[in-house]
């Protein structure tokens, strides 16, 4: 039996060691805000933090996790970092089907907290590893961008429906 | 607004002749079963007013399908349409707010349940989320619905109040009575209003008056998306639930020929195998479990009548119809008179969708009922499917749809729906069936490939004065809805946007030559649908003709257009905007124009690419202008030609699905590649801000993608790309360029927002 | 004339008898060295599964994937066409069920078929030949207890004059030694036991020692590194900067039986399915002994040495998570590693999610050629062990030559510190081996 911290709590799981860590969070666990979108490591949408720094939770064997800290898109807005992606996330108005968001809102968060200040090549070294199939990424680089300056980049959206209006 | 529905009837017959949606349109039209005028969005509860309680869970006040006022809690808002990253659920929102005096911020959202009859699309007779048709066909009904619910909710407060309902006002869901100082909430008056009368008559907001519509609002289903709150398909989860996932037979039309399951049987977390004529399917504990149980099948396949079948094949045979088959006239504009001949053929590969989301869904069958969790663009459909194969009546069918992880036509089929019910049926238990990435690009209901030749005749000057094309292709709309082919057994999605060029051309011929498939190879709906391939090769060919006169592509362009003020505007504004022939580009750096008018929008995108000596294409920036009429939510409208054109120029340089030994070649990300952020230039959209009807938007960016990009690279480099996806090969600028270990050239030039 | 026809005869007797001498066999059925996983105690089928492992049958007679356990049909592709392995099941008709005790070890002894034909030396005969007769047998007694498969066997596909088998007799006589294995009694037992695994069963010298033009294995050069199927069969011989000589025996051990050793590389390609379907099954006391003999092969450089920058400046100026120092940084191969790469094996070579992914001091991007690098871009990796299933998906399908090149440059740049060369024309060359 392996026990997991998970988003600060600790899960103990009854799982093969090599059954990657998307799977777990996903099926066993219930945290469904992780995406499955590939499976080989090359669309981002399973992003998750070990310890902070972004990982594809869907070849990451949850035997080789140890008691490192996984933090998920559930929780990623009790971070100072990912509180402002998120927020600039909704400014900007980036998400279209928002499938592929979670994994990119967790890579963003992961940058803007070791890097506060991103120039263009910051972003794209961060975030190129996350495919978006509607294509948002004009305003995901907006968004970082203002996450980090605090500056809006584009016109911004205006506020409509309050959390949990629309799930 | 009834004046303006009729003008947007009015606009459409007078362009096109011919109902506006397109193809996919007219498929839905056909398929409403119960007639086209009954199966249609109303603004009143009716039709079958029992039927619609039953279906809303009769709160205190319904004055309609779409909105839903409890004595207490939020206004709760059921859309129509389905939401699938092109914030449709936002516009309809938007729509439905603005008239019944709500705030976004004081509303829900709700999935509708199926129901042709409450929530069928005016433009394609059916609940289809397809065609770029959503607001196009919701908005004069919306805005009624949100009118008419206000309407009574004040009537309620002034029979209360005993005042004259004109003296109220309505303001964040609160009706007040500045005299008496009076207020009362939409909760508090919804029981009083429930009971009230329908208003034959009402009034619609001035547009001056928009608080909403027409500003740039947040999309409703954000707060969640960034949260990972939303609960798409695949997130469901239902108690006791398993999950499977399948494998079908990697040949179109194979079937199941012996499974060895020993050793999948023997792992830990799987629960069982399951077989179907043409799969197999695991079940396990966890999908990682039924993964691994998938492996270790040892499965024999009977490959079928395809076996050999390879891309080449269907590409000659295509060819050769479009050559030499018997078309169908869609436009026969006069004789051919004598000029100049250009003439050249284009081809356009089979397209995956590849959604974000793989294909998915959950089921529980019992004996005596089907419960159905997925996302869909058909959720009638869904349903119908489901009965037929469980065998129960319609009405024992309960299907929850979900957010979608992407569409892009995808979404429209049903084929996993009938496969998890199927599966479904063979346990006792809930379970989820979810393909896994390399199944979801293998066994898509792929875009067709086409085949099409392109002549014109040039007078002296190098315009044309006629036109000629012949395109061949499958046919979607003719699997997808026989019945809505033409008399003369015309697919008019196959010639929409070249039966009628946006120029002034006097005469044409324009022939679609029908060519279907081997059995088995199924084709779908691909965002953007016939204009997709049909813009690619007009304004590529038209870049053609601009080049064989010695003009510059848009001054040719703008002086065919003289005749056609909105298309005219939008080149105009993209040429100023990207400053068109300003300065001197560097050297294989190339701009494209491209212009259309898909969807009821008009559209003209201009990009600008870089061509490296080995062949490699760099996208330094695109515009795009538009003018897609009243615009909803601007904010939408430019996500949507920024994602659409992405998409597009995605699948325009590395997308194409090809076949040997009868299957996809093409499984996941690694080699059917997605465009990836650092390829991604910015994309700039400018709007052409009218009071024409609203056209669509969520495939015109797509639409137009792929002939732009190709008129940039023969700019760059004078290579004309006949093919999709951009041959790189041809693009390299001599042999000995290959000779040499590549270049280190830094990247330059693209713009970041 | 009667003197022209004299000399002919004379030259005809001496080639004949030449071809004789050279071709004679060992008729001897040797002995094995002590070997952990297969004492002479255990039971003949325990014996005979351990050494077909340990020999590797399954690497080429198995297609990957299939489930059809030994029963043929891979495909080599050779300058000269192309060879399939046959069906070695005990199925009667299609595999080697009628086959005899001596009719079997005759192929694995001599190189001759059933029907007396030359077998080509793809199948290593020219290895086997060191095993003893009864560890033939055991293995003999092995494939016969597995289930039998009746696919048939598949024609090859050679031109002449390379489809005409007796022309084997003279290549085996020029460098076929017929010959049981030898035990040197000046060295260690387990050193002999290492040899045995070394060249007798596990065959390492068939990929990994250089031959000449006829194909034929240069002992001098011995286990120094050599290009098979589009490859690079690294030098393992006990050269420190070219070969494995600086490897700890624990990296050894890590490699052989994991596939992977911190800090050296992980196995990919034949090697990969060496580890997967045979080495990681030898007893840690046969991996000792095998180190113990690679230990003692001399040092050699072998052709095209490859020497490892174990401290690349750009690969540790780099982070996990961001790349730096880097010359190369927003060129076409950087943005490729950043799209696809970078999230598994990191800016800093370390690699994440799993240390296969890690490329820092790996021979593959030292070596300026890019060999193996080409080819793993171009056909992925992919290697299930016990406690590992590691892969890594193909790239070749999607990415053009210019981009394999650029991406291939790019990695040999950041985590070799070196100019790579590879061309695009380099890789369509490399694709044609596939
Ligand atoms: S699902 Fe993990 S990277 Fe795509
Ligand atoms: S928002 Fe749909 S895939 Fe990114």
């Amino acid at each position: 039996m392996l026990s997991l911290s998970v988003n600060g709590q600790s899960y103990p799981v009854d799982v093969p060691d090599d059954m990657p860590l998307l799977w777990v969070l996903r099926d066993v666990i219930g945290l469904t805000g992780t995406k499955f979108g590939c499976g080989i490591a090359q669309c981002g949408a399973c992003t998750v933090h070990l310890d902070g720094q972004a990982v594809r939770s869907c070849v990451l064997p949850v035997g080789a996790i140890g008691q490192r800290a996984i933090t998920t898109i559930e929780v990623i807005g009790n971070t100072p970092a990912g509180q402002k992606i998120q927020q600039a996330w909704l400014d900007v108005d980036v998400v279209q089907c928002g499938y592929c968001q979670s994994g990119q809102i967790m890579s963003a968060a992961a940058l803007l907290a070791r890097t506060p200040n991103p120039t263009d090549a910051d972003i794209d070294t961060a975030m190129s590893g996350n495919i978006c199939r509607c294509a948002t990424y004009v305003r995901i680089r907006a968004a970082i961008k203002q996450a980090a300056t605090g500056k809006a980049q584009v016109p911004q959206t205006m506020v409509s429906a309050p959390e949990g209006a629309a799930s | 607004m009834q004046a303006a529905a009729n003008e947007q009837d009015a606009v459409d017959l007078r362009r096109r002749h011919a109902l506006q949606a397109g193809g996919l349109a007219i498929a839905f039209l056909w398929l409403g079963g119960t007639g086209a005028a009954s199966a249609m969005m109303s603004a009143r509860r009716q039709p079958a007013d029992t039927a619609a309680a039953l279906a809303d869970g009769n709160p205190p006040f319904a004055p309609n399908a779409f909105i839903r006022i409890d004595s207490s809690g939020p206004v709760r808002l059921v859309m129509p349409s389905v939401e699938m990253g092109q914030g449709i659920y936002t516009g309809c929102c938007m729509l439905l707010a603005e008239e019944l005096g709500v705030g976004l911020d004081q509303i829900t959202v709700e999935h509708s349940p199926p129901s042709d009859d409450l929530y069928g699309i005016p433009l394609l007779g059916g609940q289809i989320t397809g065609g770029s048709t959503s607001t196009r066909g919701t908005w004069p009904v919306l805005r009624e619905a949100g009118a008419v619910a206000r309407s009574m909710l004040v009537s309620a407060a002034a029979v209360k109040w005993h005042v004259d309902p004109s003296t109220c006002t309505v303001e964040r869901g609160v009706v007040h009575h500045q005299a008496s100082g009076r207020s009362a909430t939409f909760n508090q008056l919804a029981d009083v209003a429930g009971r009230l009368p329908m208003p034959d008559k009402v009034s619609l907001t001035d547009p001056k008056d928009f608080k909403l519509i027409g500003k740039p609002m947040r999309r409703v289903d954000s707060p969640d998306k960034v949260k990972g709150a939303t609960q798409f398909g695949i997130d469901v989860r239902v108690p006791g639930m398993k999950i499977a996932t399948v494998m079908a037979c990697p040949t179109f039309n194979g079937t199941l020929a012996s499974v060895d399951d020993k050793a999948a049987r023997k792992m830990p977390g799987v629960v069982d195998v399951l077989r179907l004529d043409n799969a197999v399917a695991v079940v396990g504990e966890h999908f990682w479990a039924a993964l691994q149980g998938l492996n270790a099948l040892v499965i024999e396949w009977n490959r079928g009548v395809n076996a050999h079948l390879t891309t080449q094949q269907l590409r000659d045979a295509l060819a050769d119809s479009a050559r030499h088959g018997q078309g169908i006239m869609a436009r026969n504009g006069g004789e051919r008179p004598q000029g100049t001949v250009i003439q050249s053929e284009y081809q356009s590969p089979m397209l995956a969708h590849a959604t974000m989301e793989p294909m998915n869904c959950t089921v529980h069958v019992t004996a005596d009922q089907c419960e159905v969790w997925s996302g869909t663009q058909v959720p009638m459909r869904a349903a119908e499917v489901a009965a037929k194969i469980t065998g129960l009546p319609e009405t024992k069918i309960v299907f929850h749809n979900q957010y979608l992880g992407g569409g892009f036509g995808r979404r429209l089929e049903t084929d996993w729906v009938e496969q998890a019910v199927a599966l479904g049926k063979q346990v006792s238990y809930p379970l989820k069936v979810v393909w896994t990435r390399e199944e979801d690009i293998r066994h898509d209901r792929m875009r067709p490939m086409y085949h099409d030749v392109v002549s014109a005749v040039l007078d002296a000057d190098g315009r044309p004065l006629w036109y000629g094309y012949r395109t061949s292709g499958g046919s979607v709309l003719a699997r997808f809805a026989p019945g809505a082919m033409g008399k003369d057994g015309m697919d008019s999605d196959a010639v929409e946007c070249v039966a009628e060029l946006p120029y002034d051309i006097p005469r044409g011929s324009v022939e679609w030559i029908r060519h279907d498939m081997p059995p088995g190879i199924v084709v779908g709906w691909w965002r953007g649908v016939g204009p997709t391939h049909n813009l690619f090769v007009v304004e590529s060919f038209i870049d053609e003709l601009a080049h064989h006169a010695g003009k510059d592509p848009f001054e040719y362009r703008r002086a065919l257009l003289q005749k056609n003020p909105r298309a005219l505007g939008v080149l105009n504004l993209a040429a100023e905007k990207i400053g068109w022939g300003g300065q001197s580009l560097p050297p294989r750096v190339g701009r494209g124009v491209a212009l259309g008018e898909p969807f009821g929008s008009h559209v003209c995108a201009i990009v600008e690419a870089e061509v490296t000596p080995q062949g490699e294409v760099r996208l330094r920036k695109a515009v795009v202008a538009i003018d897609c009429g009243i615009t909803v939510n601007p904010g939408s409208v430019e996500a949507q030609l920024q994602g659409g054109l992405l998409f597009g120029l995605s699948a325009a340089l590395y997308n194409g699905l090809t076949i040997k030994d009868g299957a996809v070649e093409q499984s996941n990300f690694n080699n059917y590649r997605s465009l990836r952020i650092n390829e991604a230039p910015n994309v700039q959209v400018y709007r052409v801000i009218n009071a024409e009807a609203p056209g669509g938007i969520g495939e015109v960016g797509t639409a137009i993608a792929a002939p732009a990009l190709a008129n940039a690279i023969f700019a760059a480099t004078g290579v004309r790309l006949y093919q999709l996806p951009v041959d790189r090969d041809r693009l390299v600028q001599n042999p000995d360029a290959l000779k040499s270990v590549v270049s280190t050239a830094r990247h330059e030039g693209r713009d970041i927002a | 004339m009667i003197r022209f026809l004299i000399v002919v005869v004379v030259i005809v007797l001496l080639g004949v008898g030449a071809y004789l001498y050279l071709n004679r066999a060992d008729h001897s059925d040797g002995t094995s060295p002590a070997l952990a996983g297969a004492p002479a105690s255990a039971a003949v089928l325990a014996r005979g599964e351990y050494l077909t492992r340990a020999a590797d049958c399954a690497a080429c007679h198995t297609v990957p994937g299939s489930g059809k356990n030994y029963a043929g049909g891979v495909a080599f592709r050779l300058p000269f066409g192309t060879i399939y392995s046959s069906n070695i099941t005990a199925d009667e008709t299609n595999g080697i069920g009628s086959w005899t005790d001596d009719e079997f070890v005759h192929a694995l002894h001599d190189g001759i078929g059933k029907h007396g034909e030359h077998l080509y030396p793809a199948f290593p005969y020219t290895s086997y030949t060191a095993l003893s007769r009864a560890d033939v047998l055991a293995i003999k007694a092995y494939l016969f207890s597995l289930p039998k498969i009746s696919q048939p066997n598949r024609r090859n596909d050679l031109s002449f004059p390379y489809n005409q088998r007796w022309t084997l007799g003279f290549w085996n006589a020029a460098f076929f030694k017929n010959r049981r294995f030898q035990p040197d009694a000046s060295q260690s037992s387990q050193w002999n036991s290492g040899k045995y695994l070394a060249t007798a069963l596990g065959h390492c010298d068939e990929c990994h020692t250089p031959r000449n033009v006829a194909f034929a294995m240069d002992h001098a050069q011995e286990l120094s590194g050599e290009m098979l199927q589009g490859w690079h069969a690294y030098n393992i011989t006990s050269d420190p900067v070219h070969g494995i000589g600086a490897w700890s025996d624990s990296d050894i051990a890590s490699y052989l039986t994991t596939g992977h050793a911190n800090g050296r590389g992980s196995a990919s390609g034949p090697m990969a399915e060496a580890v997967e379907n045979s080495l990681r099954f030898l007893q840690p006391a046969d991996t000792g002994a095998l180190i113990t003999y690679l230990r003692s092969v001399p040092a050699r450089a072998g052709k095209d040495p490859i020497t490892v920058d174990t401290k690349p400046a750009p690969t540790l100026a780099s982070s996990a998570t961001a790349p730096a120092g880097d010359a190369h940084a927003d060129t076409a191969g950087f943005k490729l590693f950043e799209g696809a790469c970078a999230s598994c094996h990191q800016w800093n070579g370390k690699g994440q999610q799993t240390p296969y992914a890690s490329l820092l001091g790996t021979r593959g991007v030292n070596d300026v050629h890019g060999i193996n690098v080409t080819q793993i871009l171009l056909q992925g990796s992919s290697l299930r062990g016990e406690n590992a299933d590691v892969f890594m998906p193909r790239f070749g399908d999607a990415y053009s030559n210019t981009e394999i090149a650029a991406l291939a440059n790019y990695v040999i740049a950041h985590f070799g510190n070196k100019q790579g060369t590879v061309t695009p024309d380099d890789v369509a060359e490399r694709r044609k081996q596939l």
